[in-house]
């Protein structure tokens, strides 16, 4: 280990750090807003340290001992994790201020995830993809299942637990077929046999098959997608999304290196099953999306028609398309972030249940009109409405689409875009929907547990009209992932 | 800058009148008028100082000549794309922004009684609209054009969804919200693609990234491909027109809108369509265009007549008229596909002209609602007895639309028909029955609305002492002769309308007679 390779590394080793000092500060002294504050200074820390190294560094890829490399995009992966992470934890700190039971310990969930996102953000060997992709996925299992007594919370625990074992288990056997092809576990070599898949490899094909379903579990694309409704209703809502940006966010920077990294163009066959996919994807999520009436399982198929249109990228060889996939995760994260956050912030303090069935936000622009309108705003994004960053992504997408001249890709874009403004535009418009004379203007009191929560959003709802009206310095960033 | 400008004070107009609601109900009525008062006085004072007799539309078409606008902007945005924001302003641009800003001061000035529940609110929603529409005017980027086109919709929705009416019967305000938002958007995307994929072809064949109107114009493109992007863009402009068959959101939307967002919508919303028809639909694809004439003209013509057809048949007043938007808007499209320089001309007259009548018969409708707390046309009959100054003022706009000369309308439809007599005789002769059915259903409406014996009136209504109905107020009356002025003014005077539009139209016509000549297709096409 060279002191170069240490450095570049420091992100991975102050996350580590901070999360033996939550444990430590749990044992020795258990309060609240201490270990949420260890938890945050030490992610806080190590988001300094990749944002250091991103400006004054001369951004070279350092390999670490052939199982990870620091390179640009593995930064402009962790800086979007770390940012997210901490964004999720000052939810969790508005959100489980009213909880009963023990609290302390979702800091130390929250921490381990992001470690496992870290280490996927980095990873350039299977070893790396396993315990990143365990290491990320397992600590949730515990996250959704966080408030034990609760008989919904067990039941949406053991199905993440059971179906995330089962996609791992798909993951790392179609590593193995792969490998037996190839004789390499090296994630670029992979990215290589994917790449030059054919009908006479019947090992890499399968291989490849069973690669793609893990990982498009972890993703969440049709069709494995039956859990994440399901996941996504039972676990708190920070946990919520929790999965829905991190957890996601480290596996596609993996996916990215598989399918995308590759110095040849991908394999026909491939290019196929991800088109199916994301064609699938987009339209079964804004279909199935229209029904719901919980805002939680409405959110769960919006998001796997958003990572739909992602997929798009993956289509699309060439460093244009990488920068459209930087654009568009960056702009889905601090959407997601916002809407789940006013969730948050409207369920909290933890009562029977979280506020999420439609009827619950019926006219709560008369109740809470700052957490509506930022709520409104972000849900705009969400379907896409120009002024903010949703619309940049969706637009960096398609862009993608039209100049590889995938019209399949990009029609389904367009109808499943459609099909989404009408779910969206039916919860704004019940958030303003009239309510009985005389409770109008009656603003809930703000407590100071939920104002740092409350500062985030409005962090939020400030970066994300940034994006949407300057997107420039994200585009300049984005240029990052295409530097691997 | 004074473009920039033309944008911005309507944003920070509706934010300032937003906030001003915490201080007094009053307030933000006040800041809205004069936000737009000052706006409308400002594109007046332009209209009057520049000079209009300069255009960059379309000015590849002709050889040698440098793009020059009455008035330009241009910043850098997002280079990493290639948009910047870039705005122009010549005669044709012009005389729709100071349309909008009008339209703008009286659907302010309609909803000062109208609107009760968050008036800042909704006095944020429309400035936002107006200003997204003056941008869609302004624009020469088009990624800029895209984003004010689709961003003026979302105020758009909470005007509809927020302070529309249920009507007995209709299927409710937020549907009609959705509806419209799902039909612009979804077509706006198509219209997107379009633009992306000139935007590759540009960059394949001269290696620059740019969404410039200028670079855009100047794009290769095969036949096939040309046809194609041709039908991206037709398709946002014809739901937003709307032509039919896409016009199903509009007599919906109209139906459930608050006044304001009735004029709003007939007034300027719909206009936007023919202005990116003239502006880049026909200058990016004149070949495609010029094939697809035919095609768009009998659209046309399927628009007049079914529009006043279905017109006549309705009991709602406000579908009534929105009904009629689509007739006179027919006539638009097949003025503009006509593509001589009277045609094209008296696209522009009837532009504004419908913009005024549309917007002052949604007005009088909103009047007519305030007092009778009805919308049935079977429930108003002898009206003329109950009011003294409504009725004529209501049969002066129906005249109008029926286009009487003397009248604004009557010279946008008649100059549309004399100049598409030799492009397309067979659909001019049929367009011009739309006049006679025109003819037919105001009249209609004014004999059922206004004569015959009065009828019982609706549950809650009282007269007055005088066995009359409260009658128009200072501020509504202003509103309707400055209106019917402006009209007469158009009918009688249209020629300051004219020379402002000139050089716009005629670059217009260069290009679609440029595209529609053999010789020249196949020297272009020799080098492309």
């Amino acid at each position: 280990m060279t002191s170069v390779q240490l450095w570049a590394l420091l992100p991975l080793l102050i996350a580590t750090a901070s999360i033996v000092a939550t444990m430590l500060a749990i044992a020795v002294y258990r309060h609240h807003r201490f270990c949420a504050s260890v938890t945050v200074g030490g992610m806080n820390l190590a988001l300094i340290a990749v944002v250091y190294d991103l400006i004054t560094g001369d951004n070279l890829a350092v390999p670490i001992t052939g199982l990870m490399t620091v390179d640009a995009a593995a930064r402009f992966g962790m800086v979007l994790i770390l940012v997210t992470t901490l964004g999720v934890l000052t939810l969790c700190h508005a959100y489980f201020e009213g909880y009963k039971r023990n609290r302390e310990e979702i800091y130390l969930l929250i921490g381990l995830g992001t470690l496992g996102a870290l280490t996927l953000a980095c990873a350039t060997h299977t070893a790396t993809l396993l315990v990143g992709i365990e290491l990320l996925s397992l600590p949730m299992v515990a996250g959704v299942a966080y408030s034990m007594d609760e008989r919904r919370a067990i039941e949406g625990g053991i199905k993440y637990l059971i179906l995330s074992a089962a996609a791992s288990a798909a993951l790392f056997f179609g590593v193995a077929l792969i490998y037996a092809h190839i004789g390499s576990l090296d994630l670029s070599a992979m990215s290589q046999a994917l790449s030059a898949a054919s009908l006479d490899q019947p090992l890499v094909l399968a291989g490849a098959a069973m690669m793609i379903a893990g990982l498009g579990f972890k993703l969440s694309l049709v069709p494995f997608h039956q859990w994440t409704p399901d996941v996504y209703e039972s676990a708190p809502t920070p946990i919520t999304a929790y999965l829905a940006t991190v957890s996601k966010l480290g596996v596609f920077v993996v996916v990215l290196r598989l399918f995308h990294y590759g110095s040849s163009p991908i394999s026909p066959l491939i290019l196929t099953a991800l088109v199916g996919l994301a064609v699938a994807s987009m339209l079964v999520g804004s279909l199935l999306a229209l029904r719901q009436n919980n805002l939680k399982r409405l959110l769960a198929y919006s998001s796997i028609a958003h990572f739909g249109y992602l997929t798009i990228v993956l289509a699309v060889p060439g460093d244009e398309s990488l920068r459209a996939a930087g654009v568009y995760l960056a702009t889905y994260l601090v959407t997601s972030l916002g809407v789940f956050g006013v969730m948050a912030l409207v369920s909290s303090p933890m009562g029977e249940r979280d506020a999420e069935h439609i009827d619950d936000y019926r006219g709560l622009f008369w109740r809470r009109p700052y957490l509506t309108s930022i709520l409104t705003a972000m849900l705009l994004s969400l379907a896409g409405i120009p002024l903010t960053a949703g619309f940049i992504g969706k637009f960096a997408v398609i862009s993608a689409g039209v100049g590889a001249a995938q019209w399949l890709l990009v029609g389904s874009l367009i109808v499943s875009s459609a099909i989404s403004i009408y779910y969206y535009l039916r919860i704004v418009s019940a958030l303003f929907s009239a309510v009985a004379a005389g409770s109008e203007r009656v603003s809930e009191p703000m407590g100071w547990a939920q104002s740092f929560g409350g500062l985030m959003l409005v962090v939020a709802m400030i970066v994300m009209l940034w994006l949407g009206v300057y997107p420039q310095p994200l585009y300049l960033l984005s240029g990052q992932l295409a530097q691997h | 800058m004074i473009l920039v400008w033309l944008i911005l004070i309507p944003f920070i107009g509706g934010l300032l009148s937003w906030q001003a609601e915490r201080y007094s109900r009053g307030l933000p009525r006040w800041i809205a008028l004069l936000t737009m008062v000052s706006v409308l006085g400002t594109s007046i004072w332009l209209w009057a100082t520049g000079d209009y007799s300069i255009t960059g539309t379309g000015f590849a078409a002709a050889a040698g000549q440098t793009p020059s606008w009455t008035i330009e902007f241009q910043a850098q945005w997002i280079p990493s794309i290639g948009a910047s924001f870039h705005l122009g302003l010549d005669g044709l641009s012009l005389l729709l922004v100071v349309l909008t800003n009008l339209i703008g001061v009286l659907a302010i000035a309609c909803s000062w009684k109208e609107i009760e529940r968050n008036v800042g609110f909704f006095h944020l929603n429309l400035l936002w609209n107006l200003g997204g529409v003056v941008g869609i005017f302004l624009a020469l980027d088009m990624f800029l054009f895209f984003f004010f086109w689709e961003m003026m919709l979302v105020p758009m929705f909470f005007l509809i969804a927020l302070w529309g009416h249920n009507i007995p019967g209709g299927k409710g305000r937020v549907y009609a919200a959705i509806k419209f938002f799902i039909y612009t958007q979804a077509s706006g995307f198509l219209m997107l693609v379009s633009i992306l994929a000139m935007v590759f072809l540009h960059q394949q064949a001269t290696g620059k990234l740019s969404f410039d109107y200028h670079d855009l114009l100047n794009t290769p493109m095969g036949a096939q491909v040309e046809w194609w992007l041709m039908l991206g863009f037709f398709g946002a402009f014809a739901v937003k027109m709307p032509v039919v068959p896409f016009h199903t959101w509009l007599p919906d939307a109209h139906g459930q809108a608050p006044t304001a967002g009735s004029v709003d919508l007939a007034g300027i919303l719909l206009k936007t369509a023919a202005y990116g028809l003239l502006r880049f639909g026909i200058p990016f694809f004149p070949h495609a265009s010029a094939a697809f004439a035919p095609v768009a003209m009998w659209l046309g013509v399927v628009g007049i007549i079914y529009g006043a057809v279905v017109a006549f048949s309705q009991t709602d007043i406000k579908r009534f008229v929105a009904y009629t938007s689509i007739s006179h808007m027919g006539f638009i499209v097949i003025g503009i596909y006509a593509g001589t320089e009277q045609a094209l001309q008296g696209v522009v007259v009837q532009m504004i002209a419908h913009g005024l009548s549309a917007g002052a018969l949604f007005i009088l409708c909103g009047e007519i609602y305030e007092r009778l707390h009805t919308r049935d046309i079977s429930k108003m009959g002898g009206l003329w007895s109950r009011f003294p100054n409504l009725p004529p003022i209501l049969l002066f706009f129906s005249a109008a639309s029926l286009g009487l000369p003397g009248l604004g309308n009557f010279v946008g439809e008649f100059l549309i028909l004399v100049g598409s007599f030799d492009a397309a005789p067979v659909v001019t002769i049929i367009a011009a029955s739309g006049l006679i059915l025109a003819a037919v259903y105001s009249l209609y409406l004014v004999q059922r609305a206004l004569h015959g014996a009065p009828q019982p009136l609706p549950e809650g209504v009282q007269l007055n002492k005088q066995g009359l109905l409260k009658d128009l107020s200072k501020r509504e009356l202003v509103m309707m002769l400055s209106l019917m002025a402006l009209l007469m003014g158009l009918g009688l005077y249209p020629q300051i309308v004219m020379d402002t539009a000139k050089a716009p139209v005629q670059a217009v016509q260069t290009i679609y007679k440029a595209a529609t000549t053999p010789s020249v297709v196949a020297v272009t096409g020799a080098n492309p």
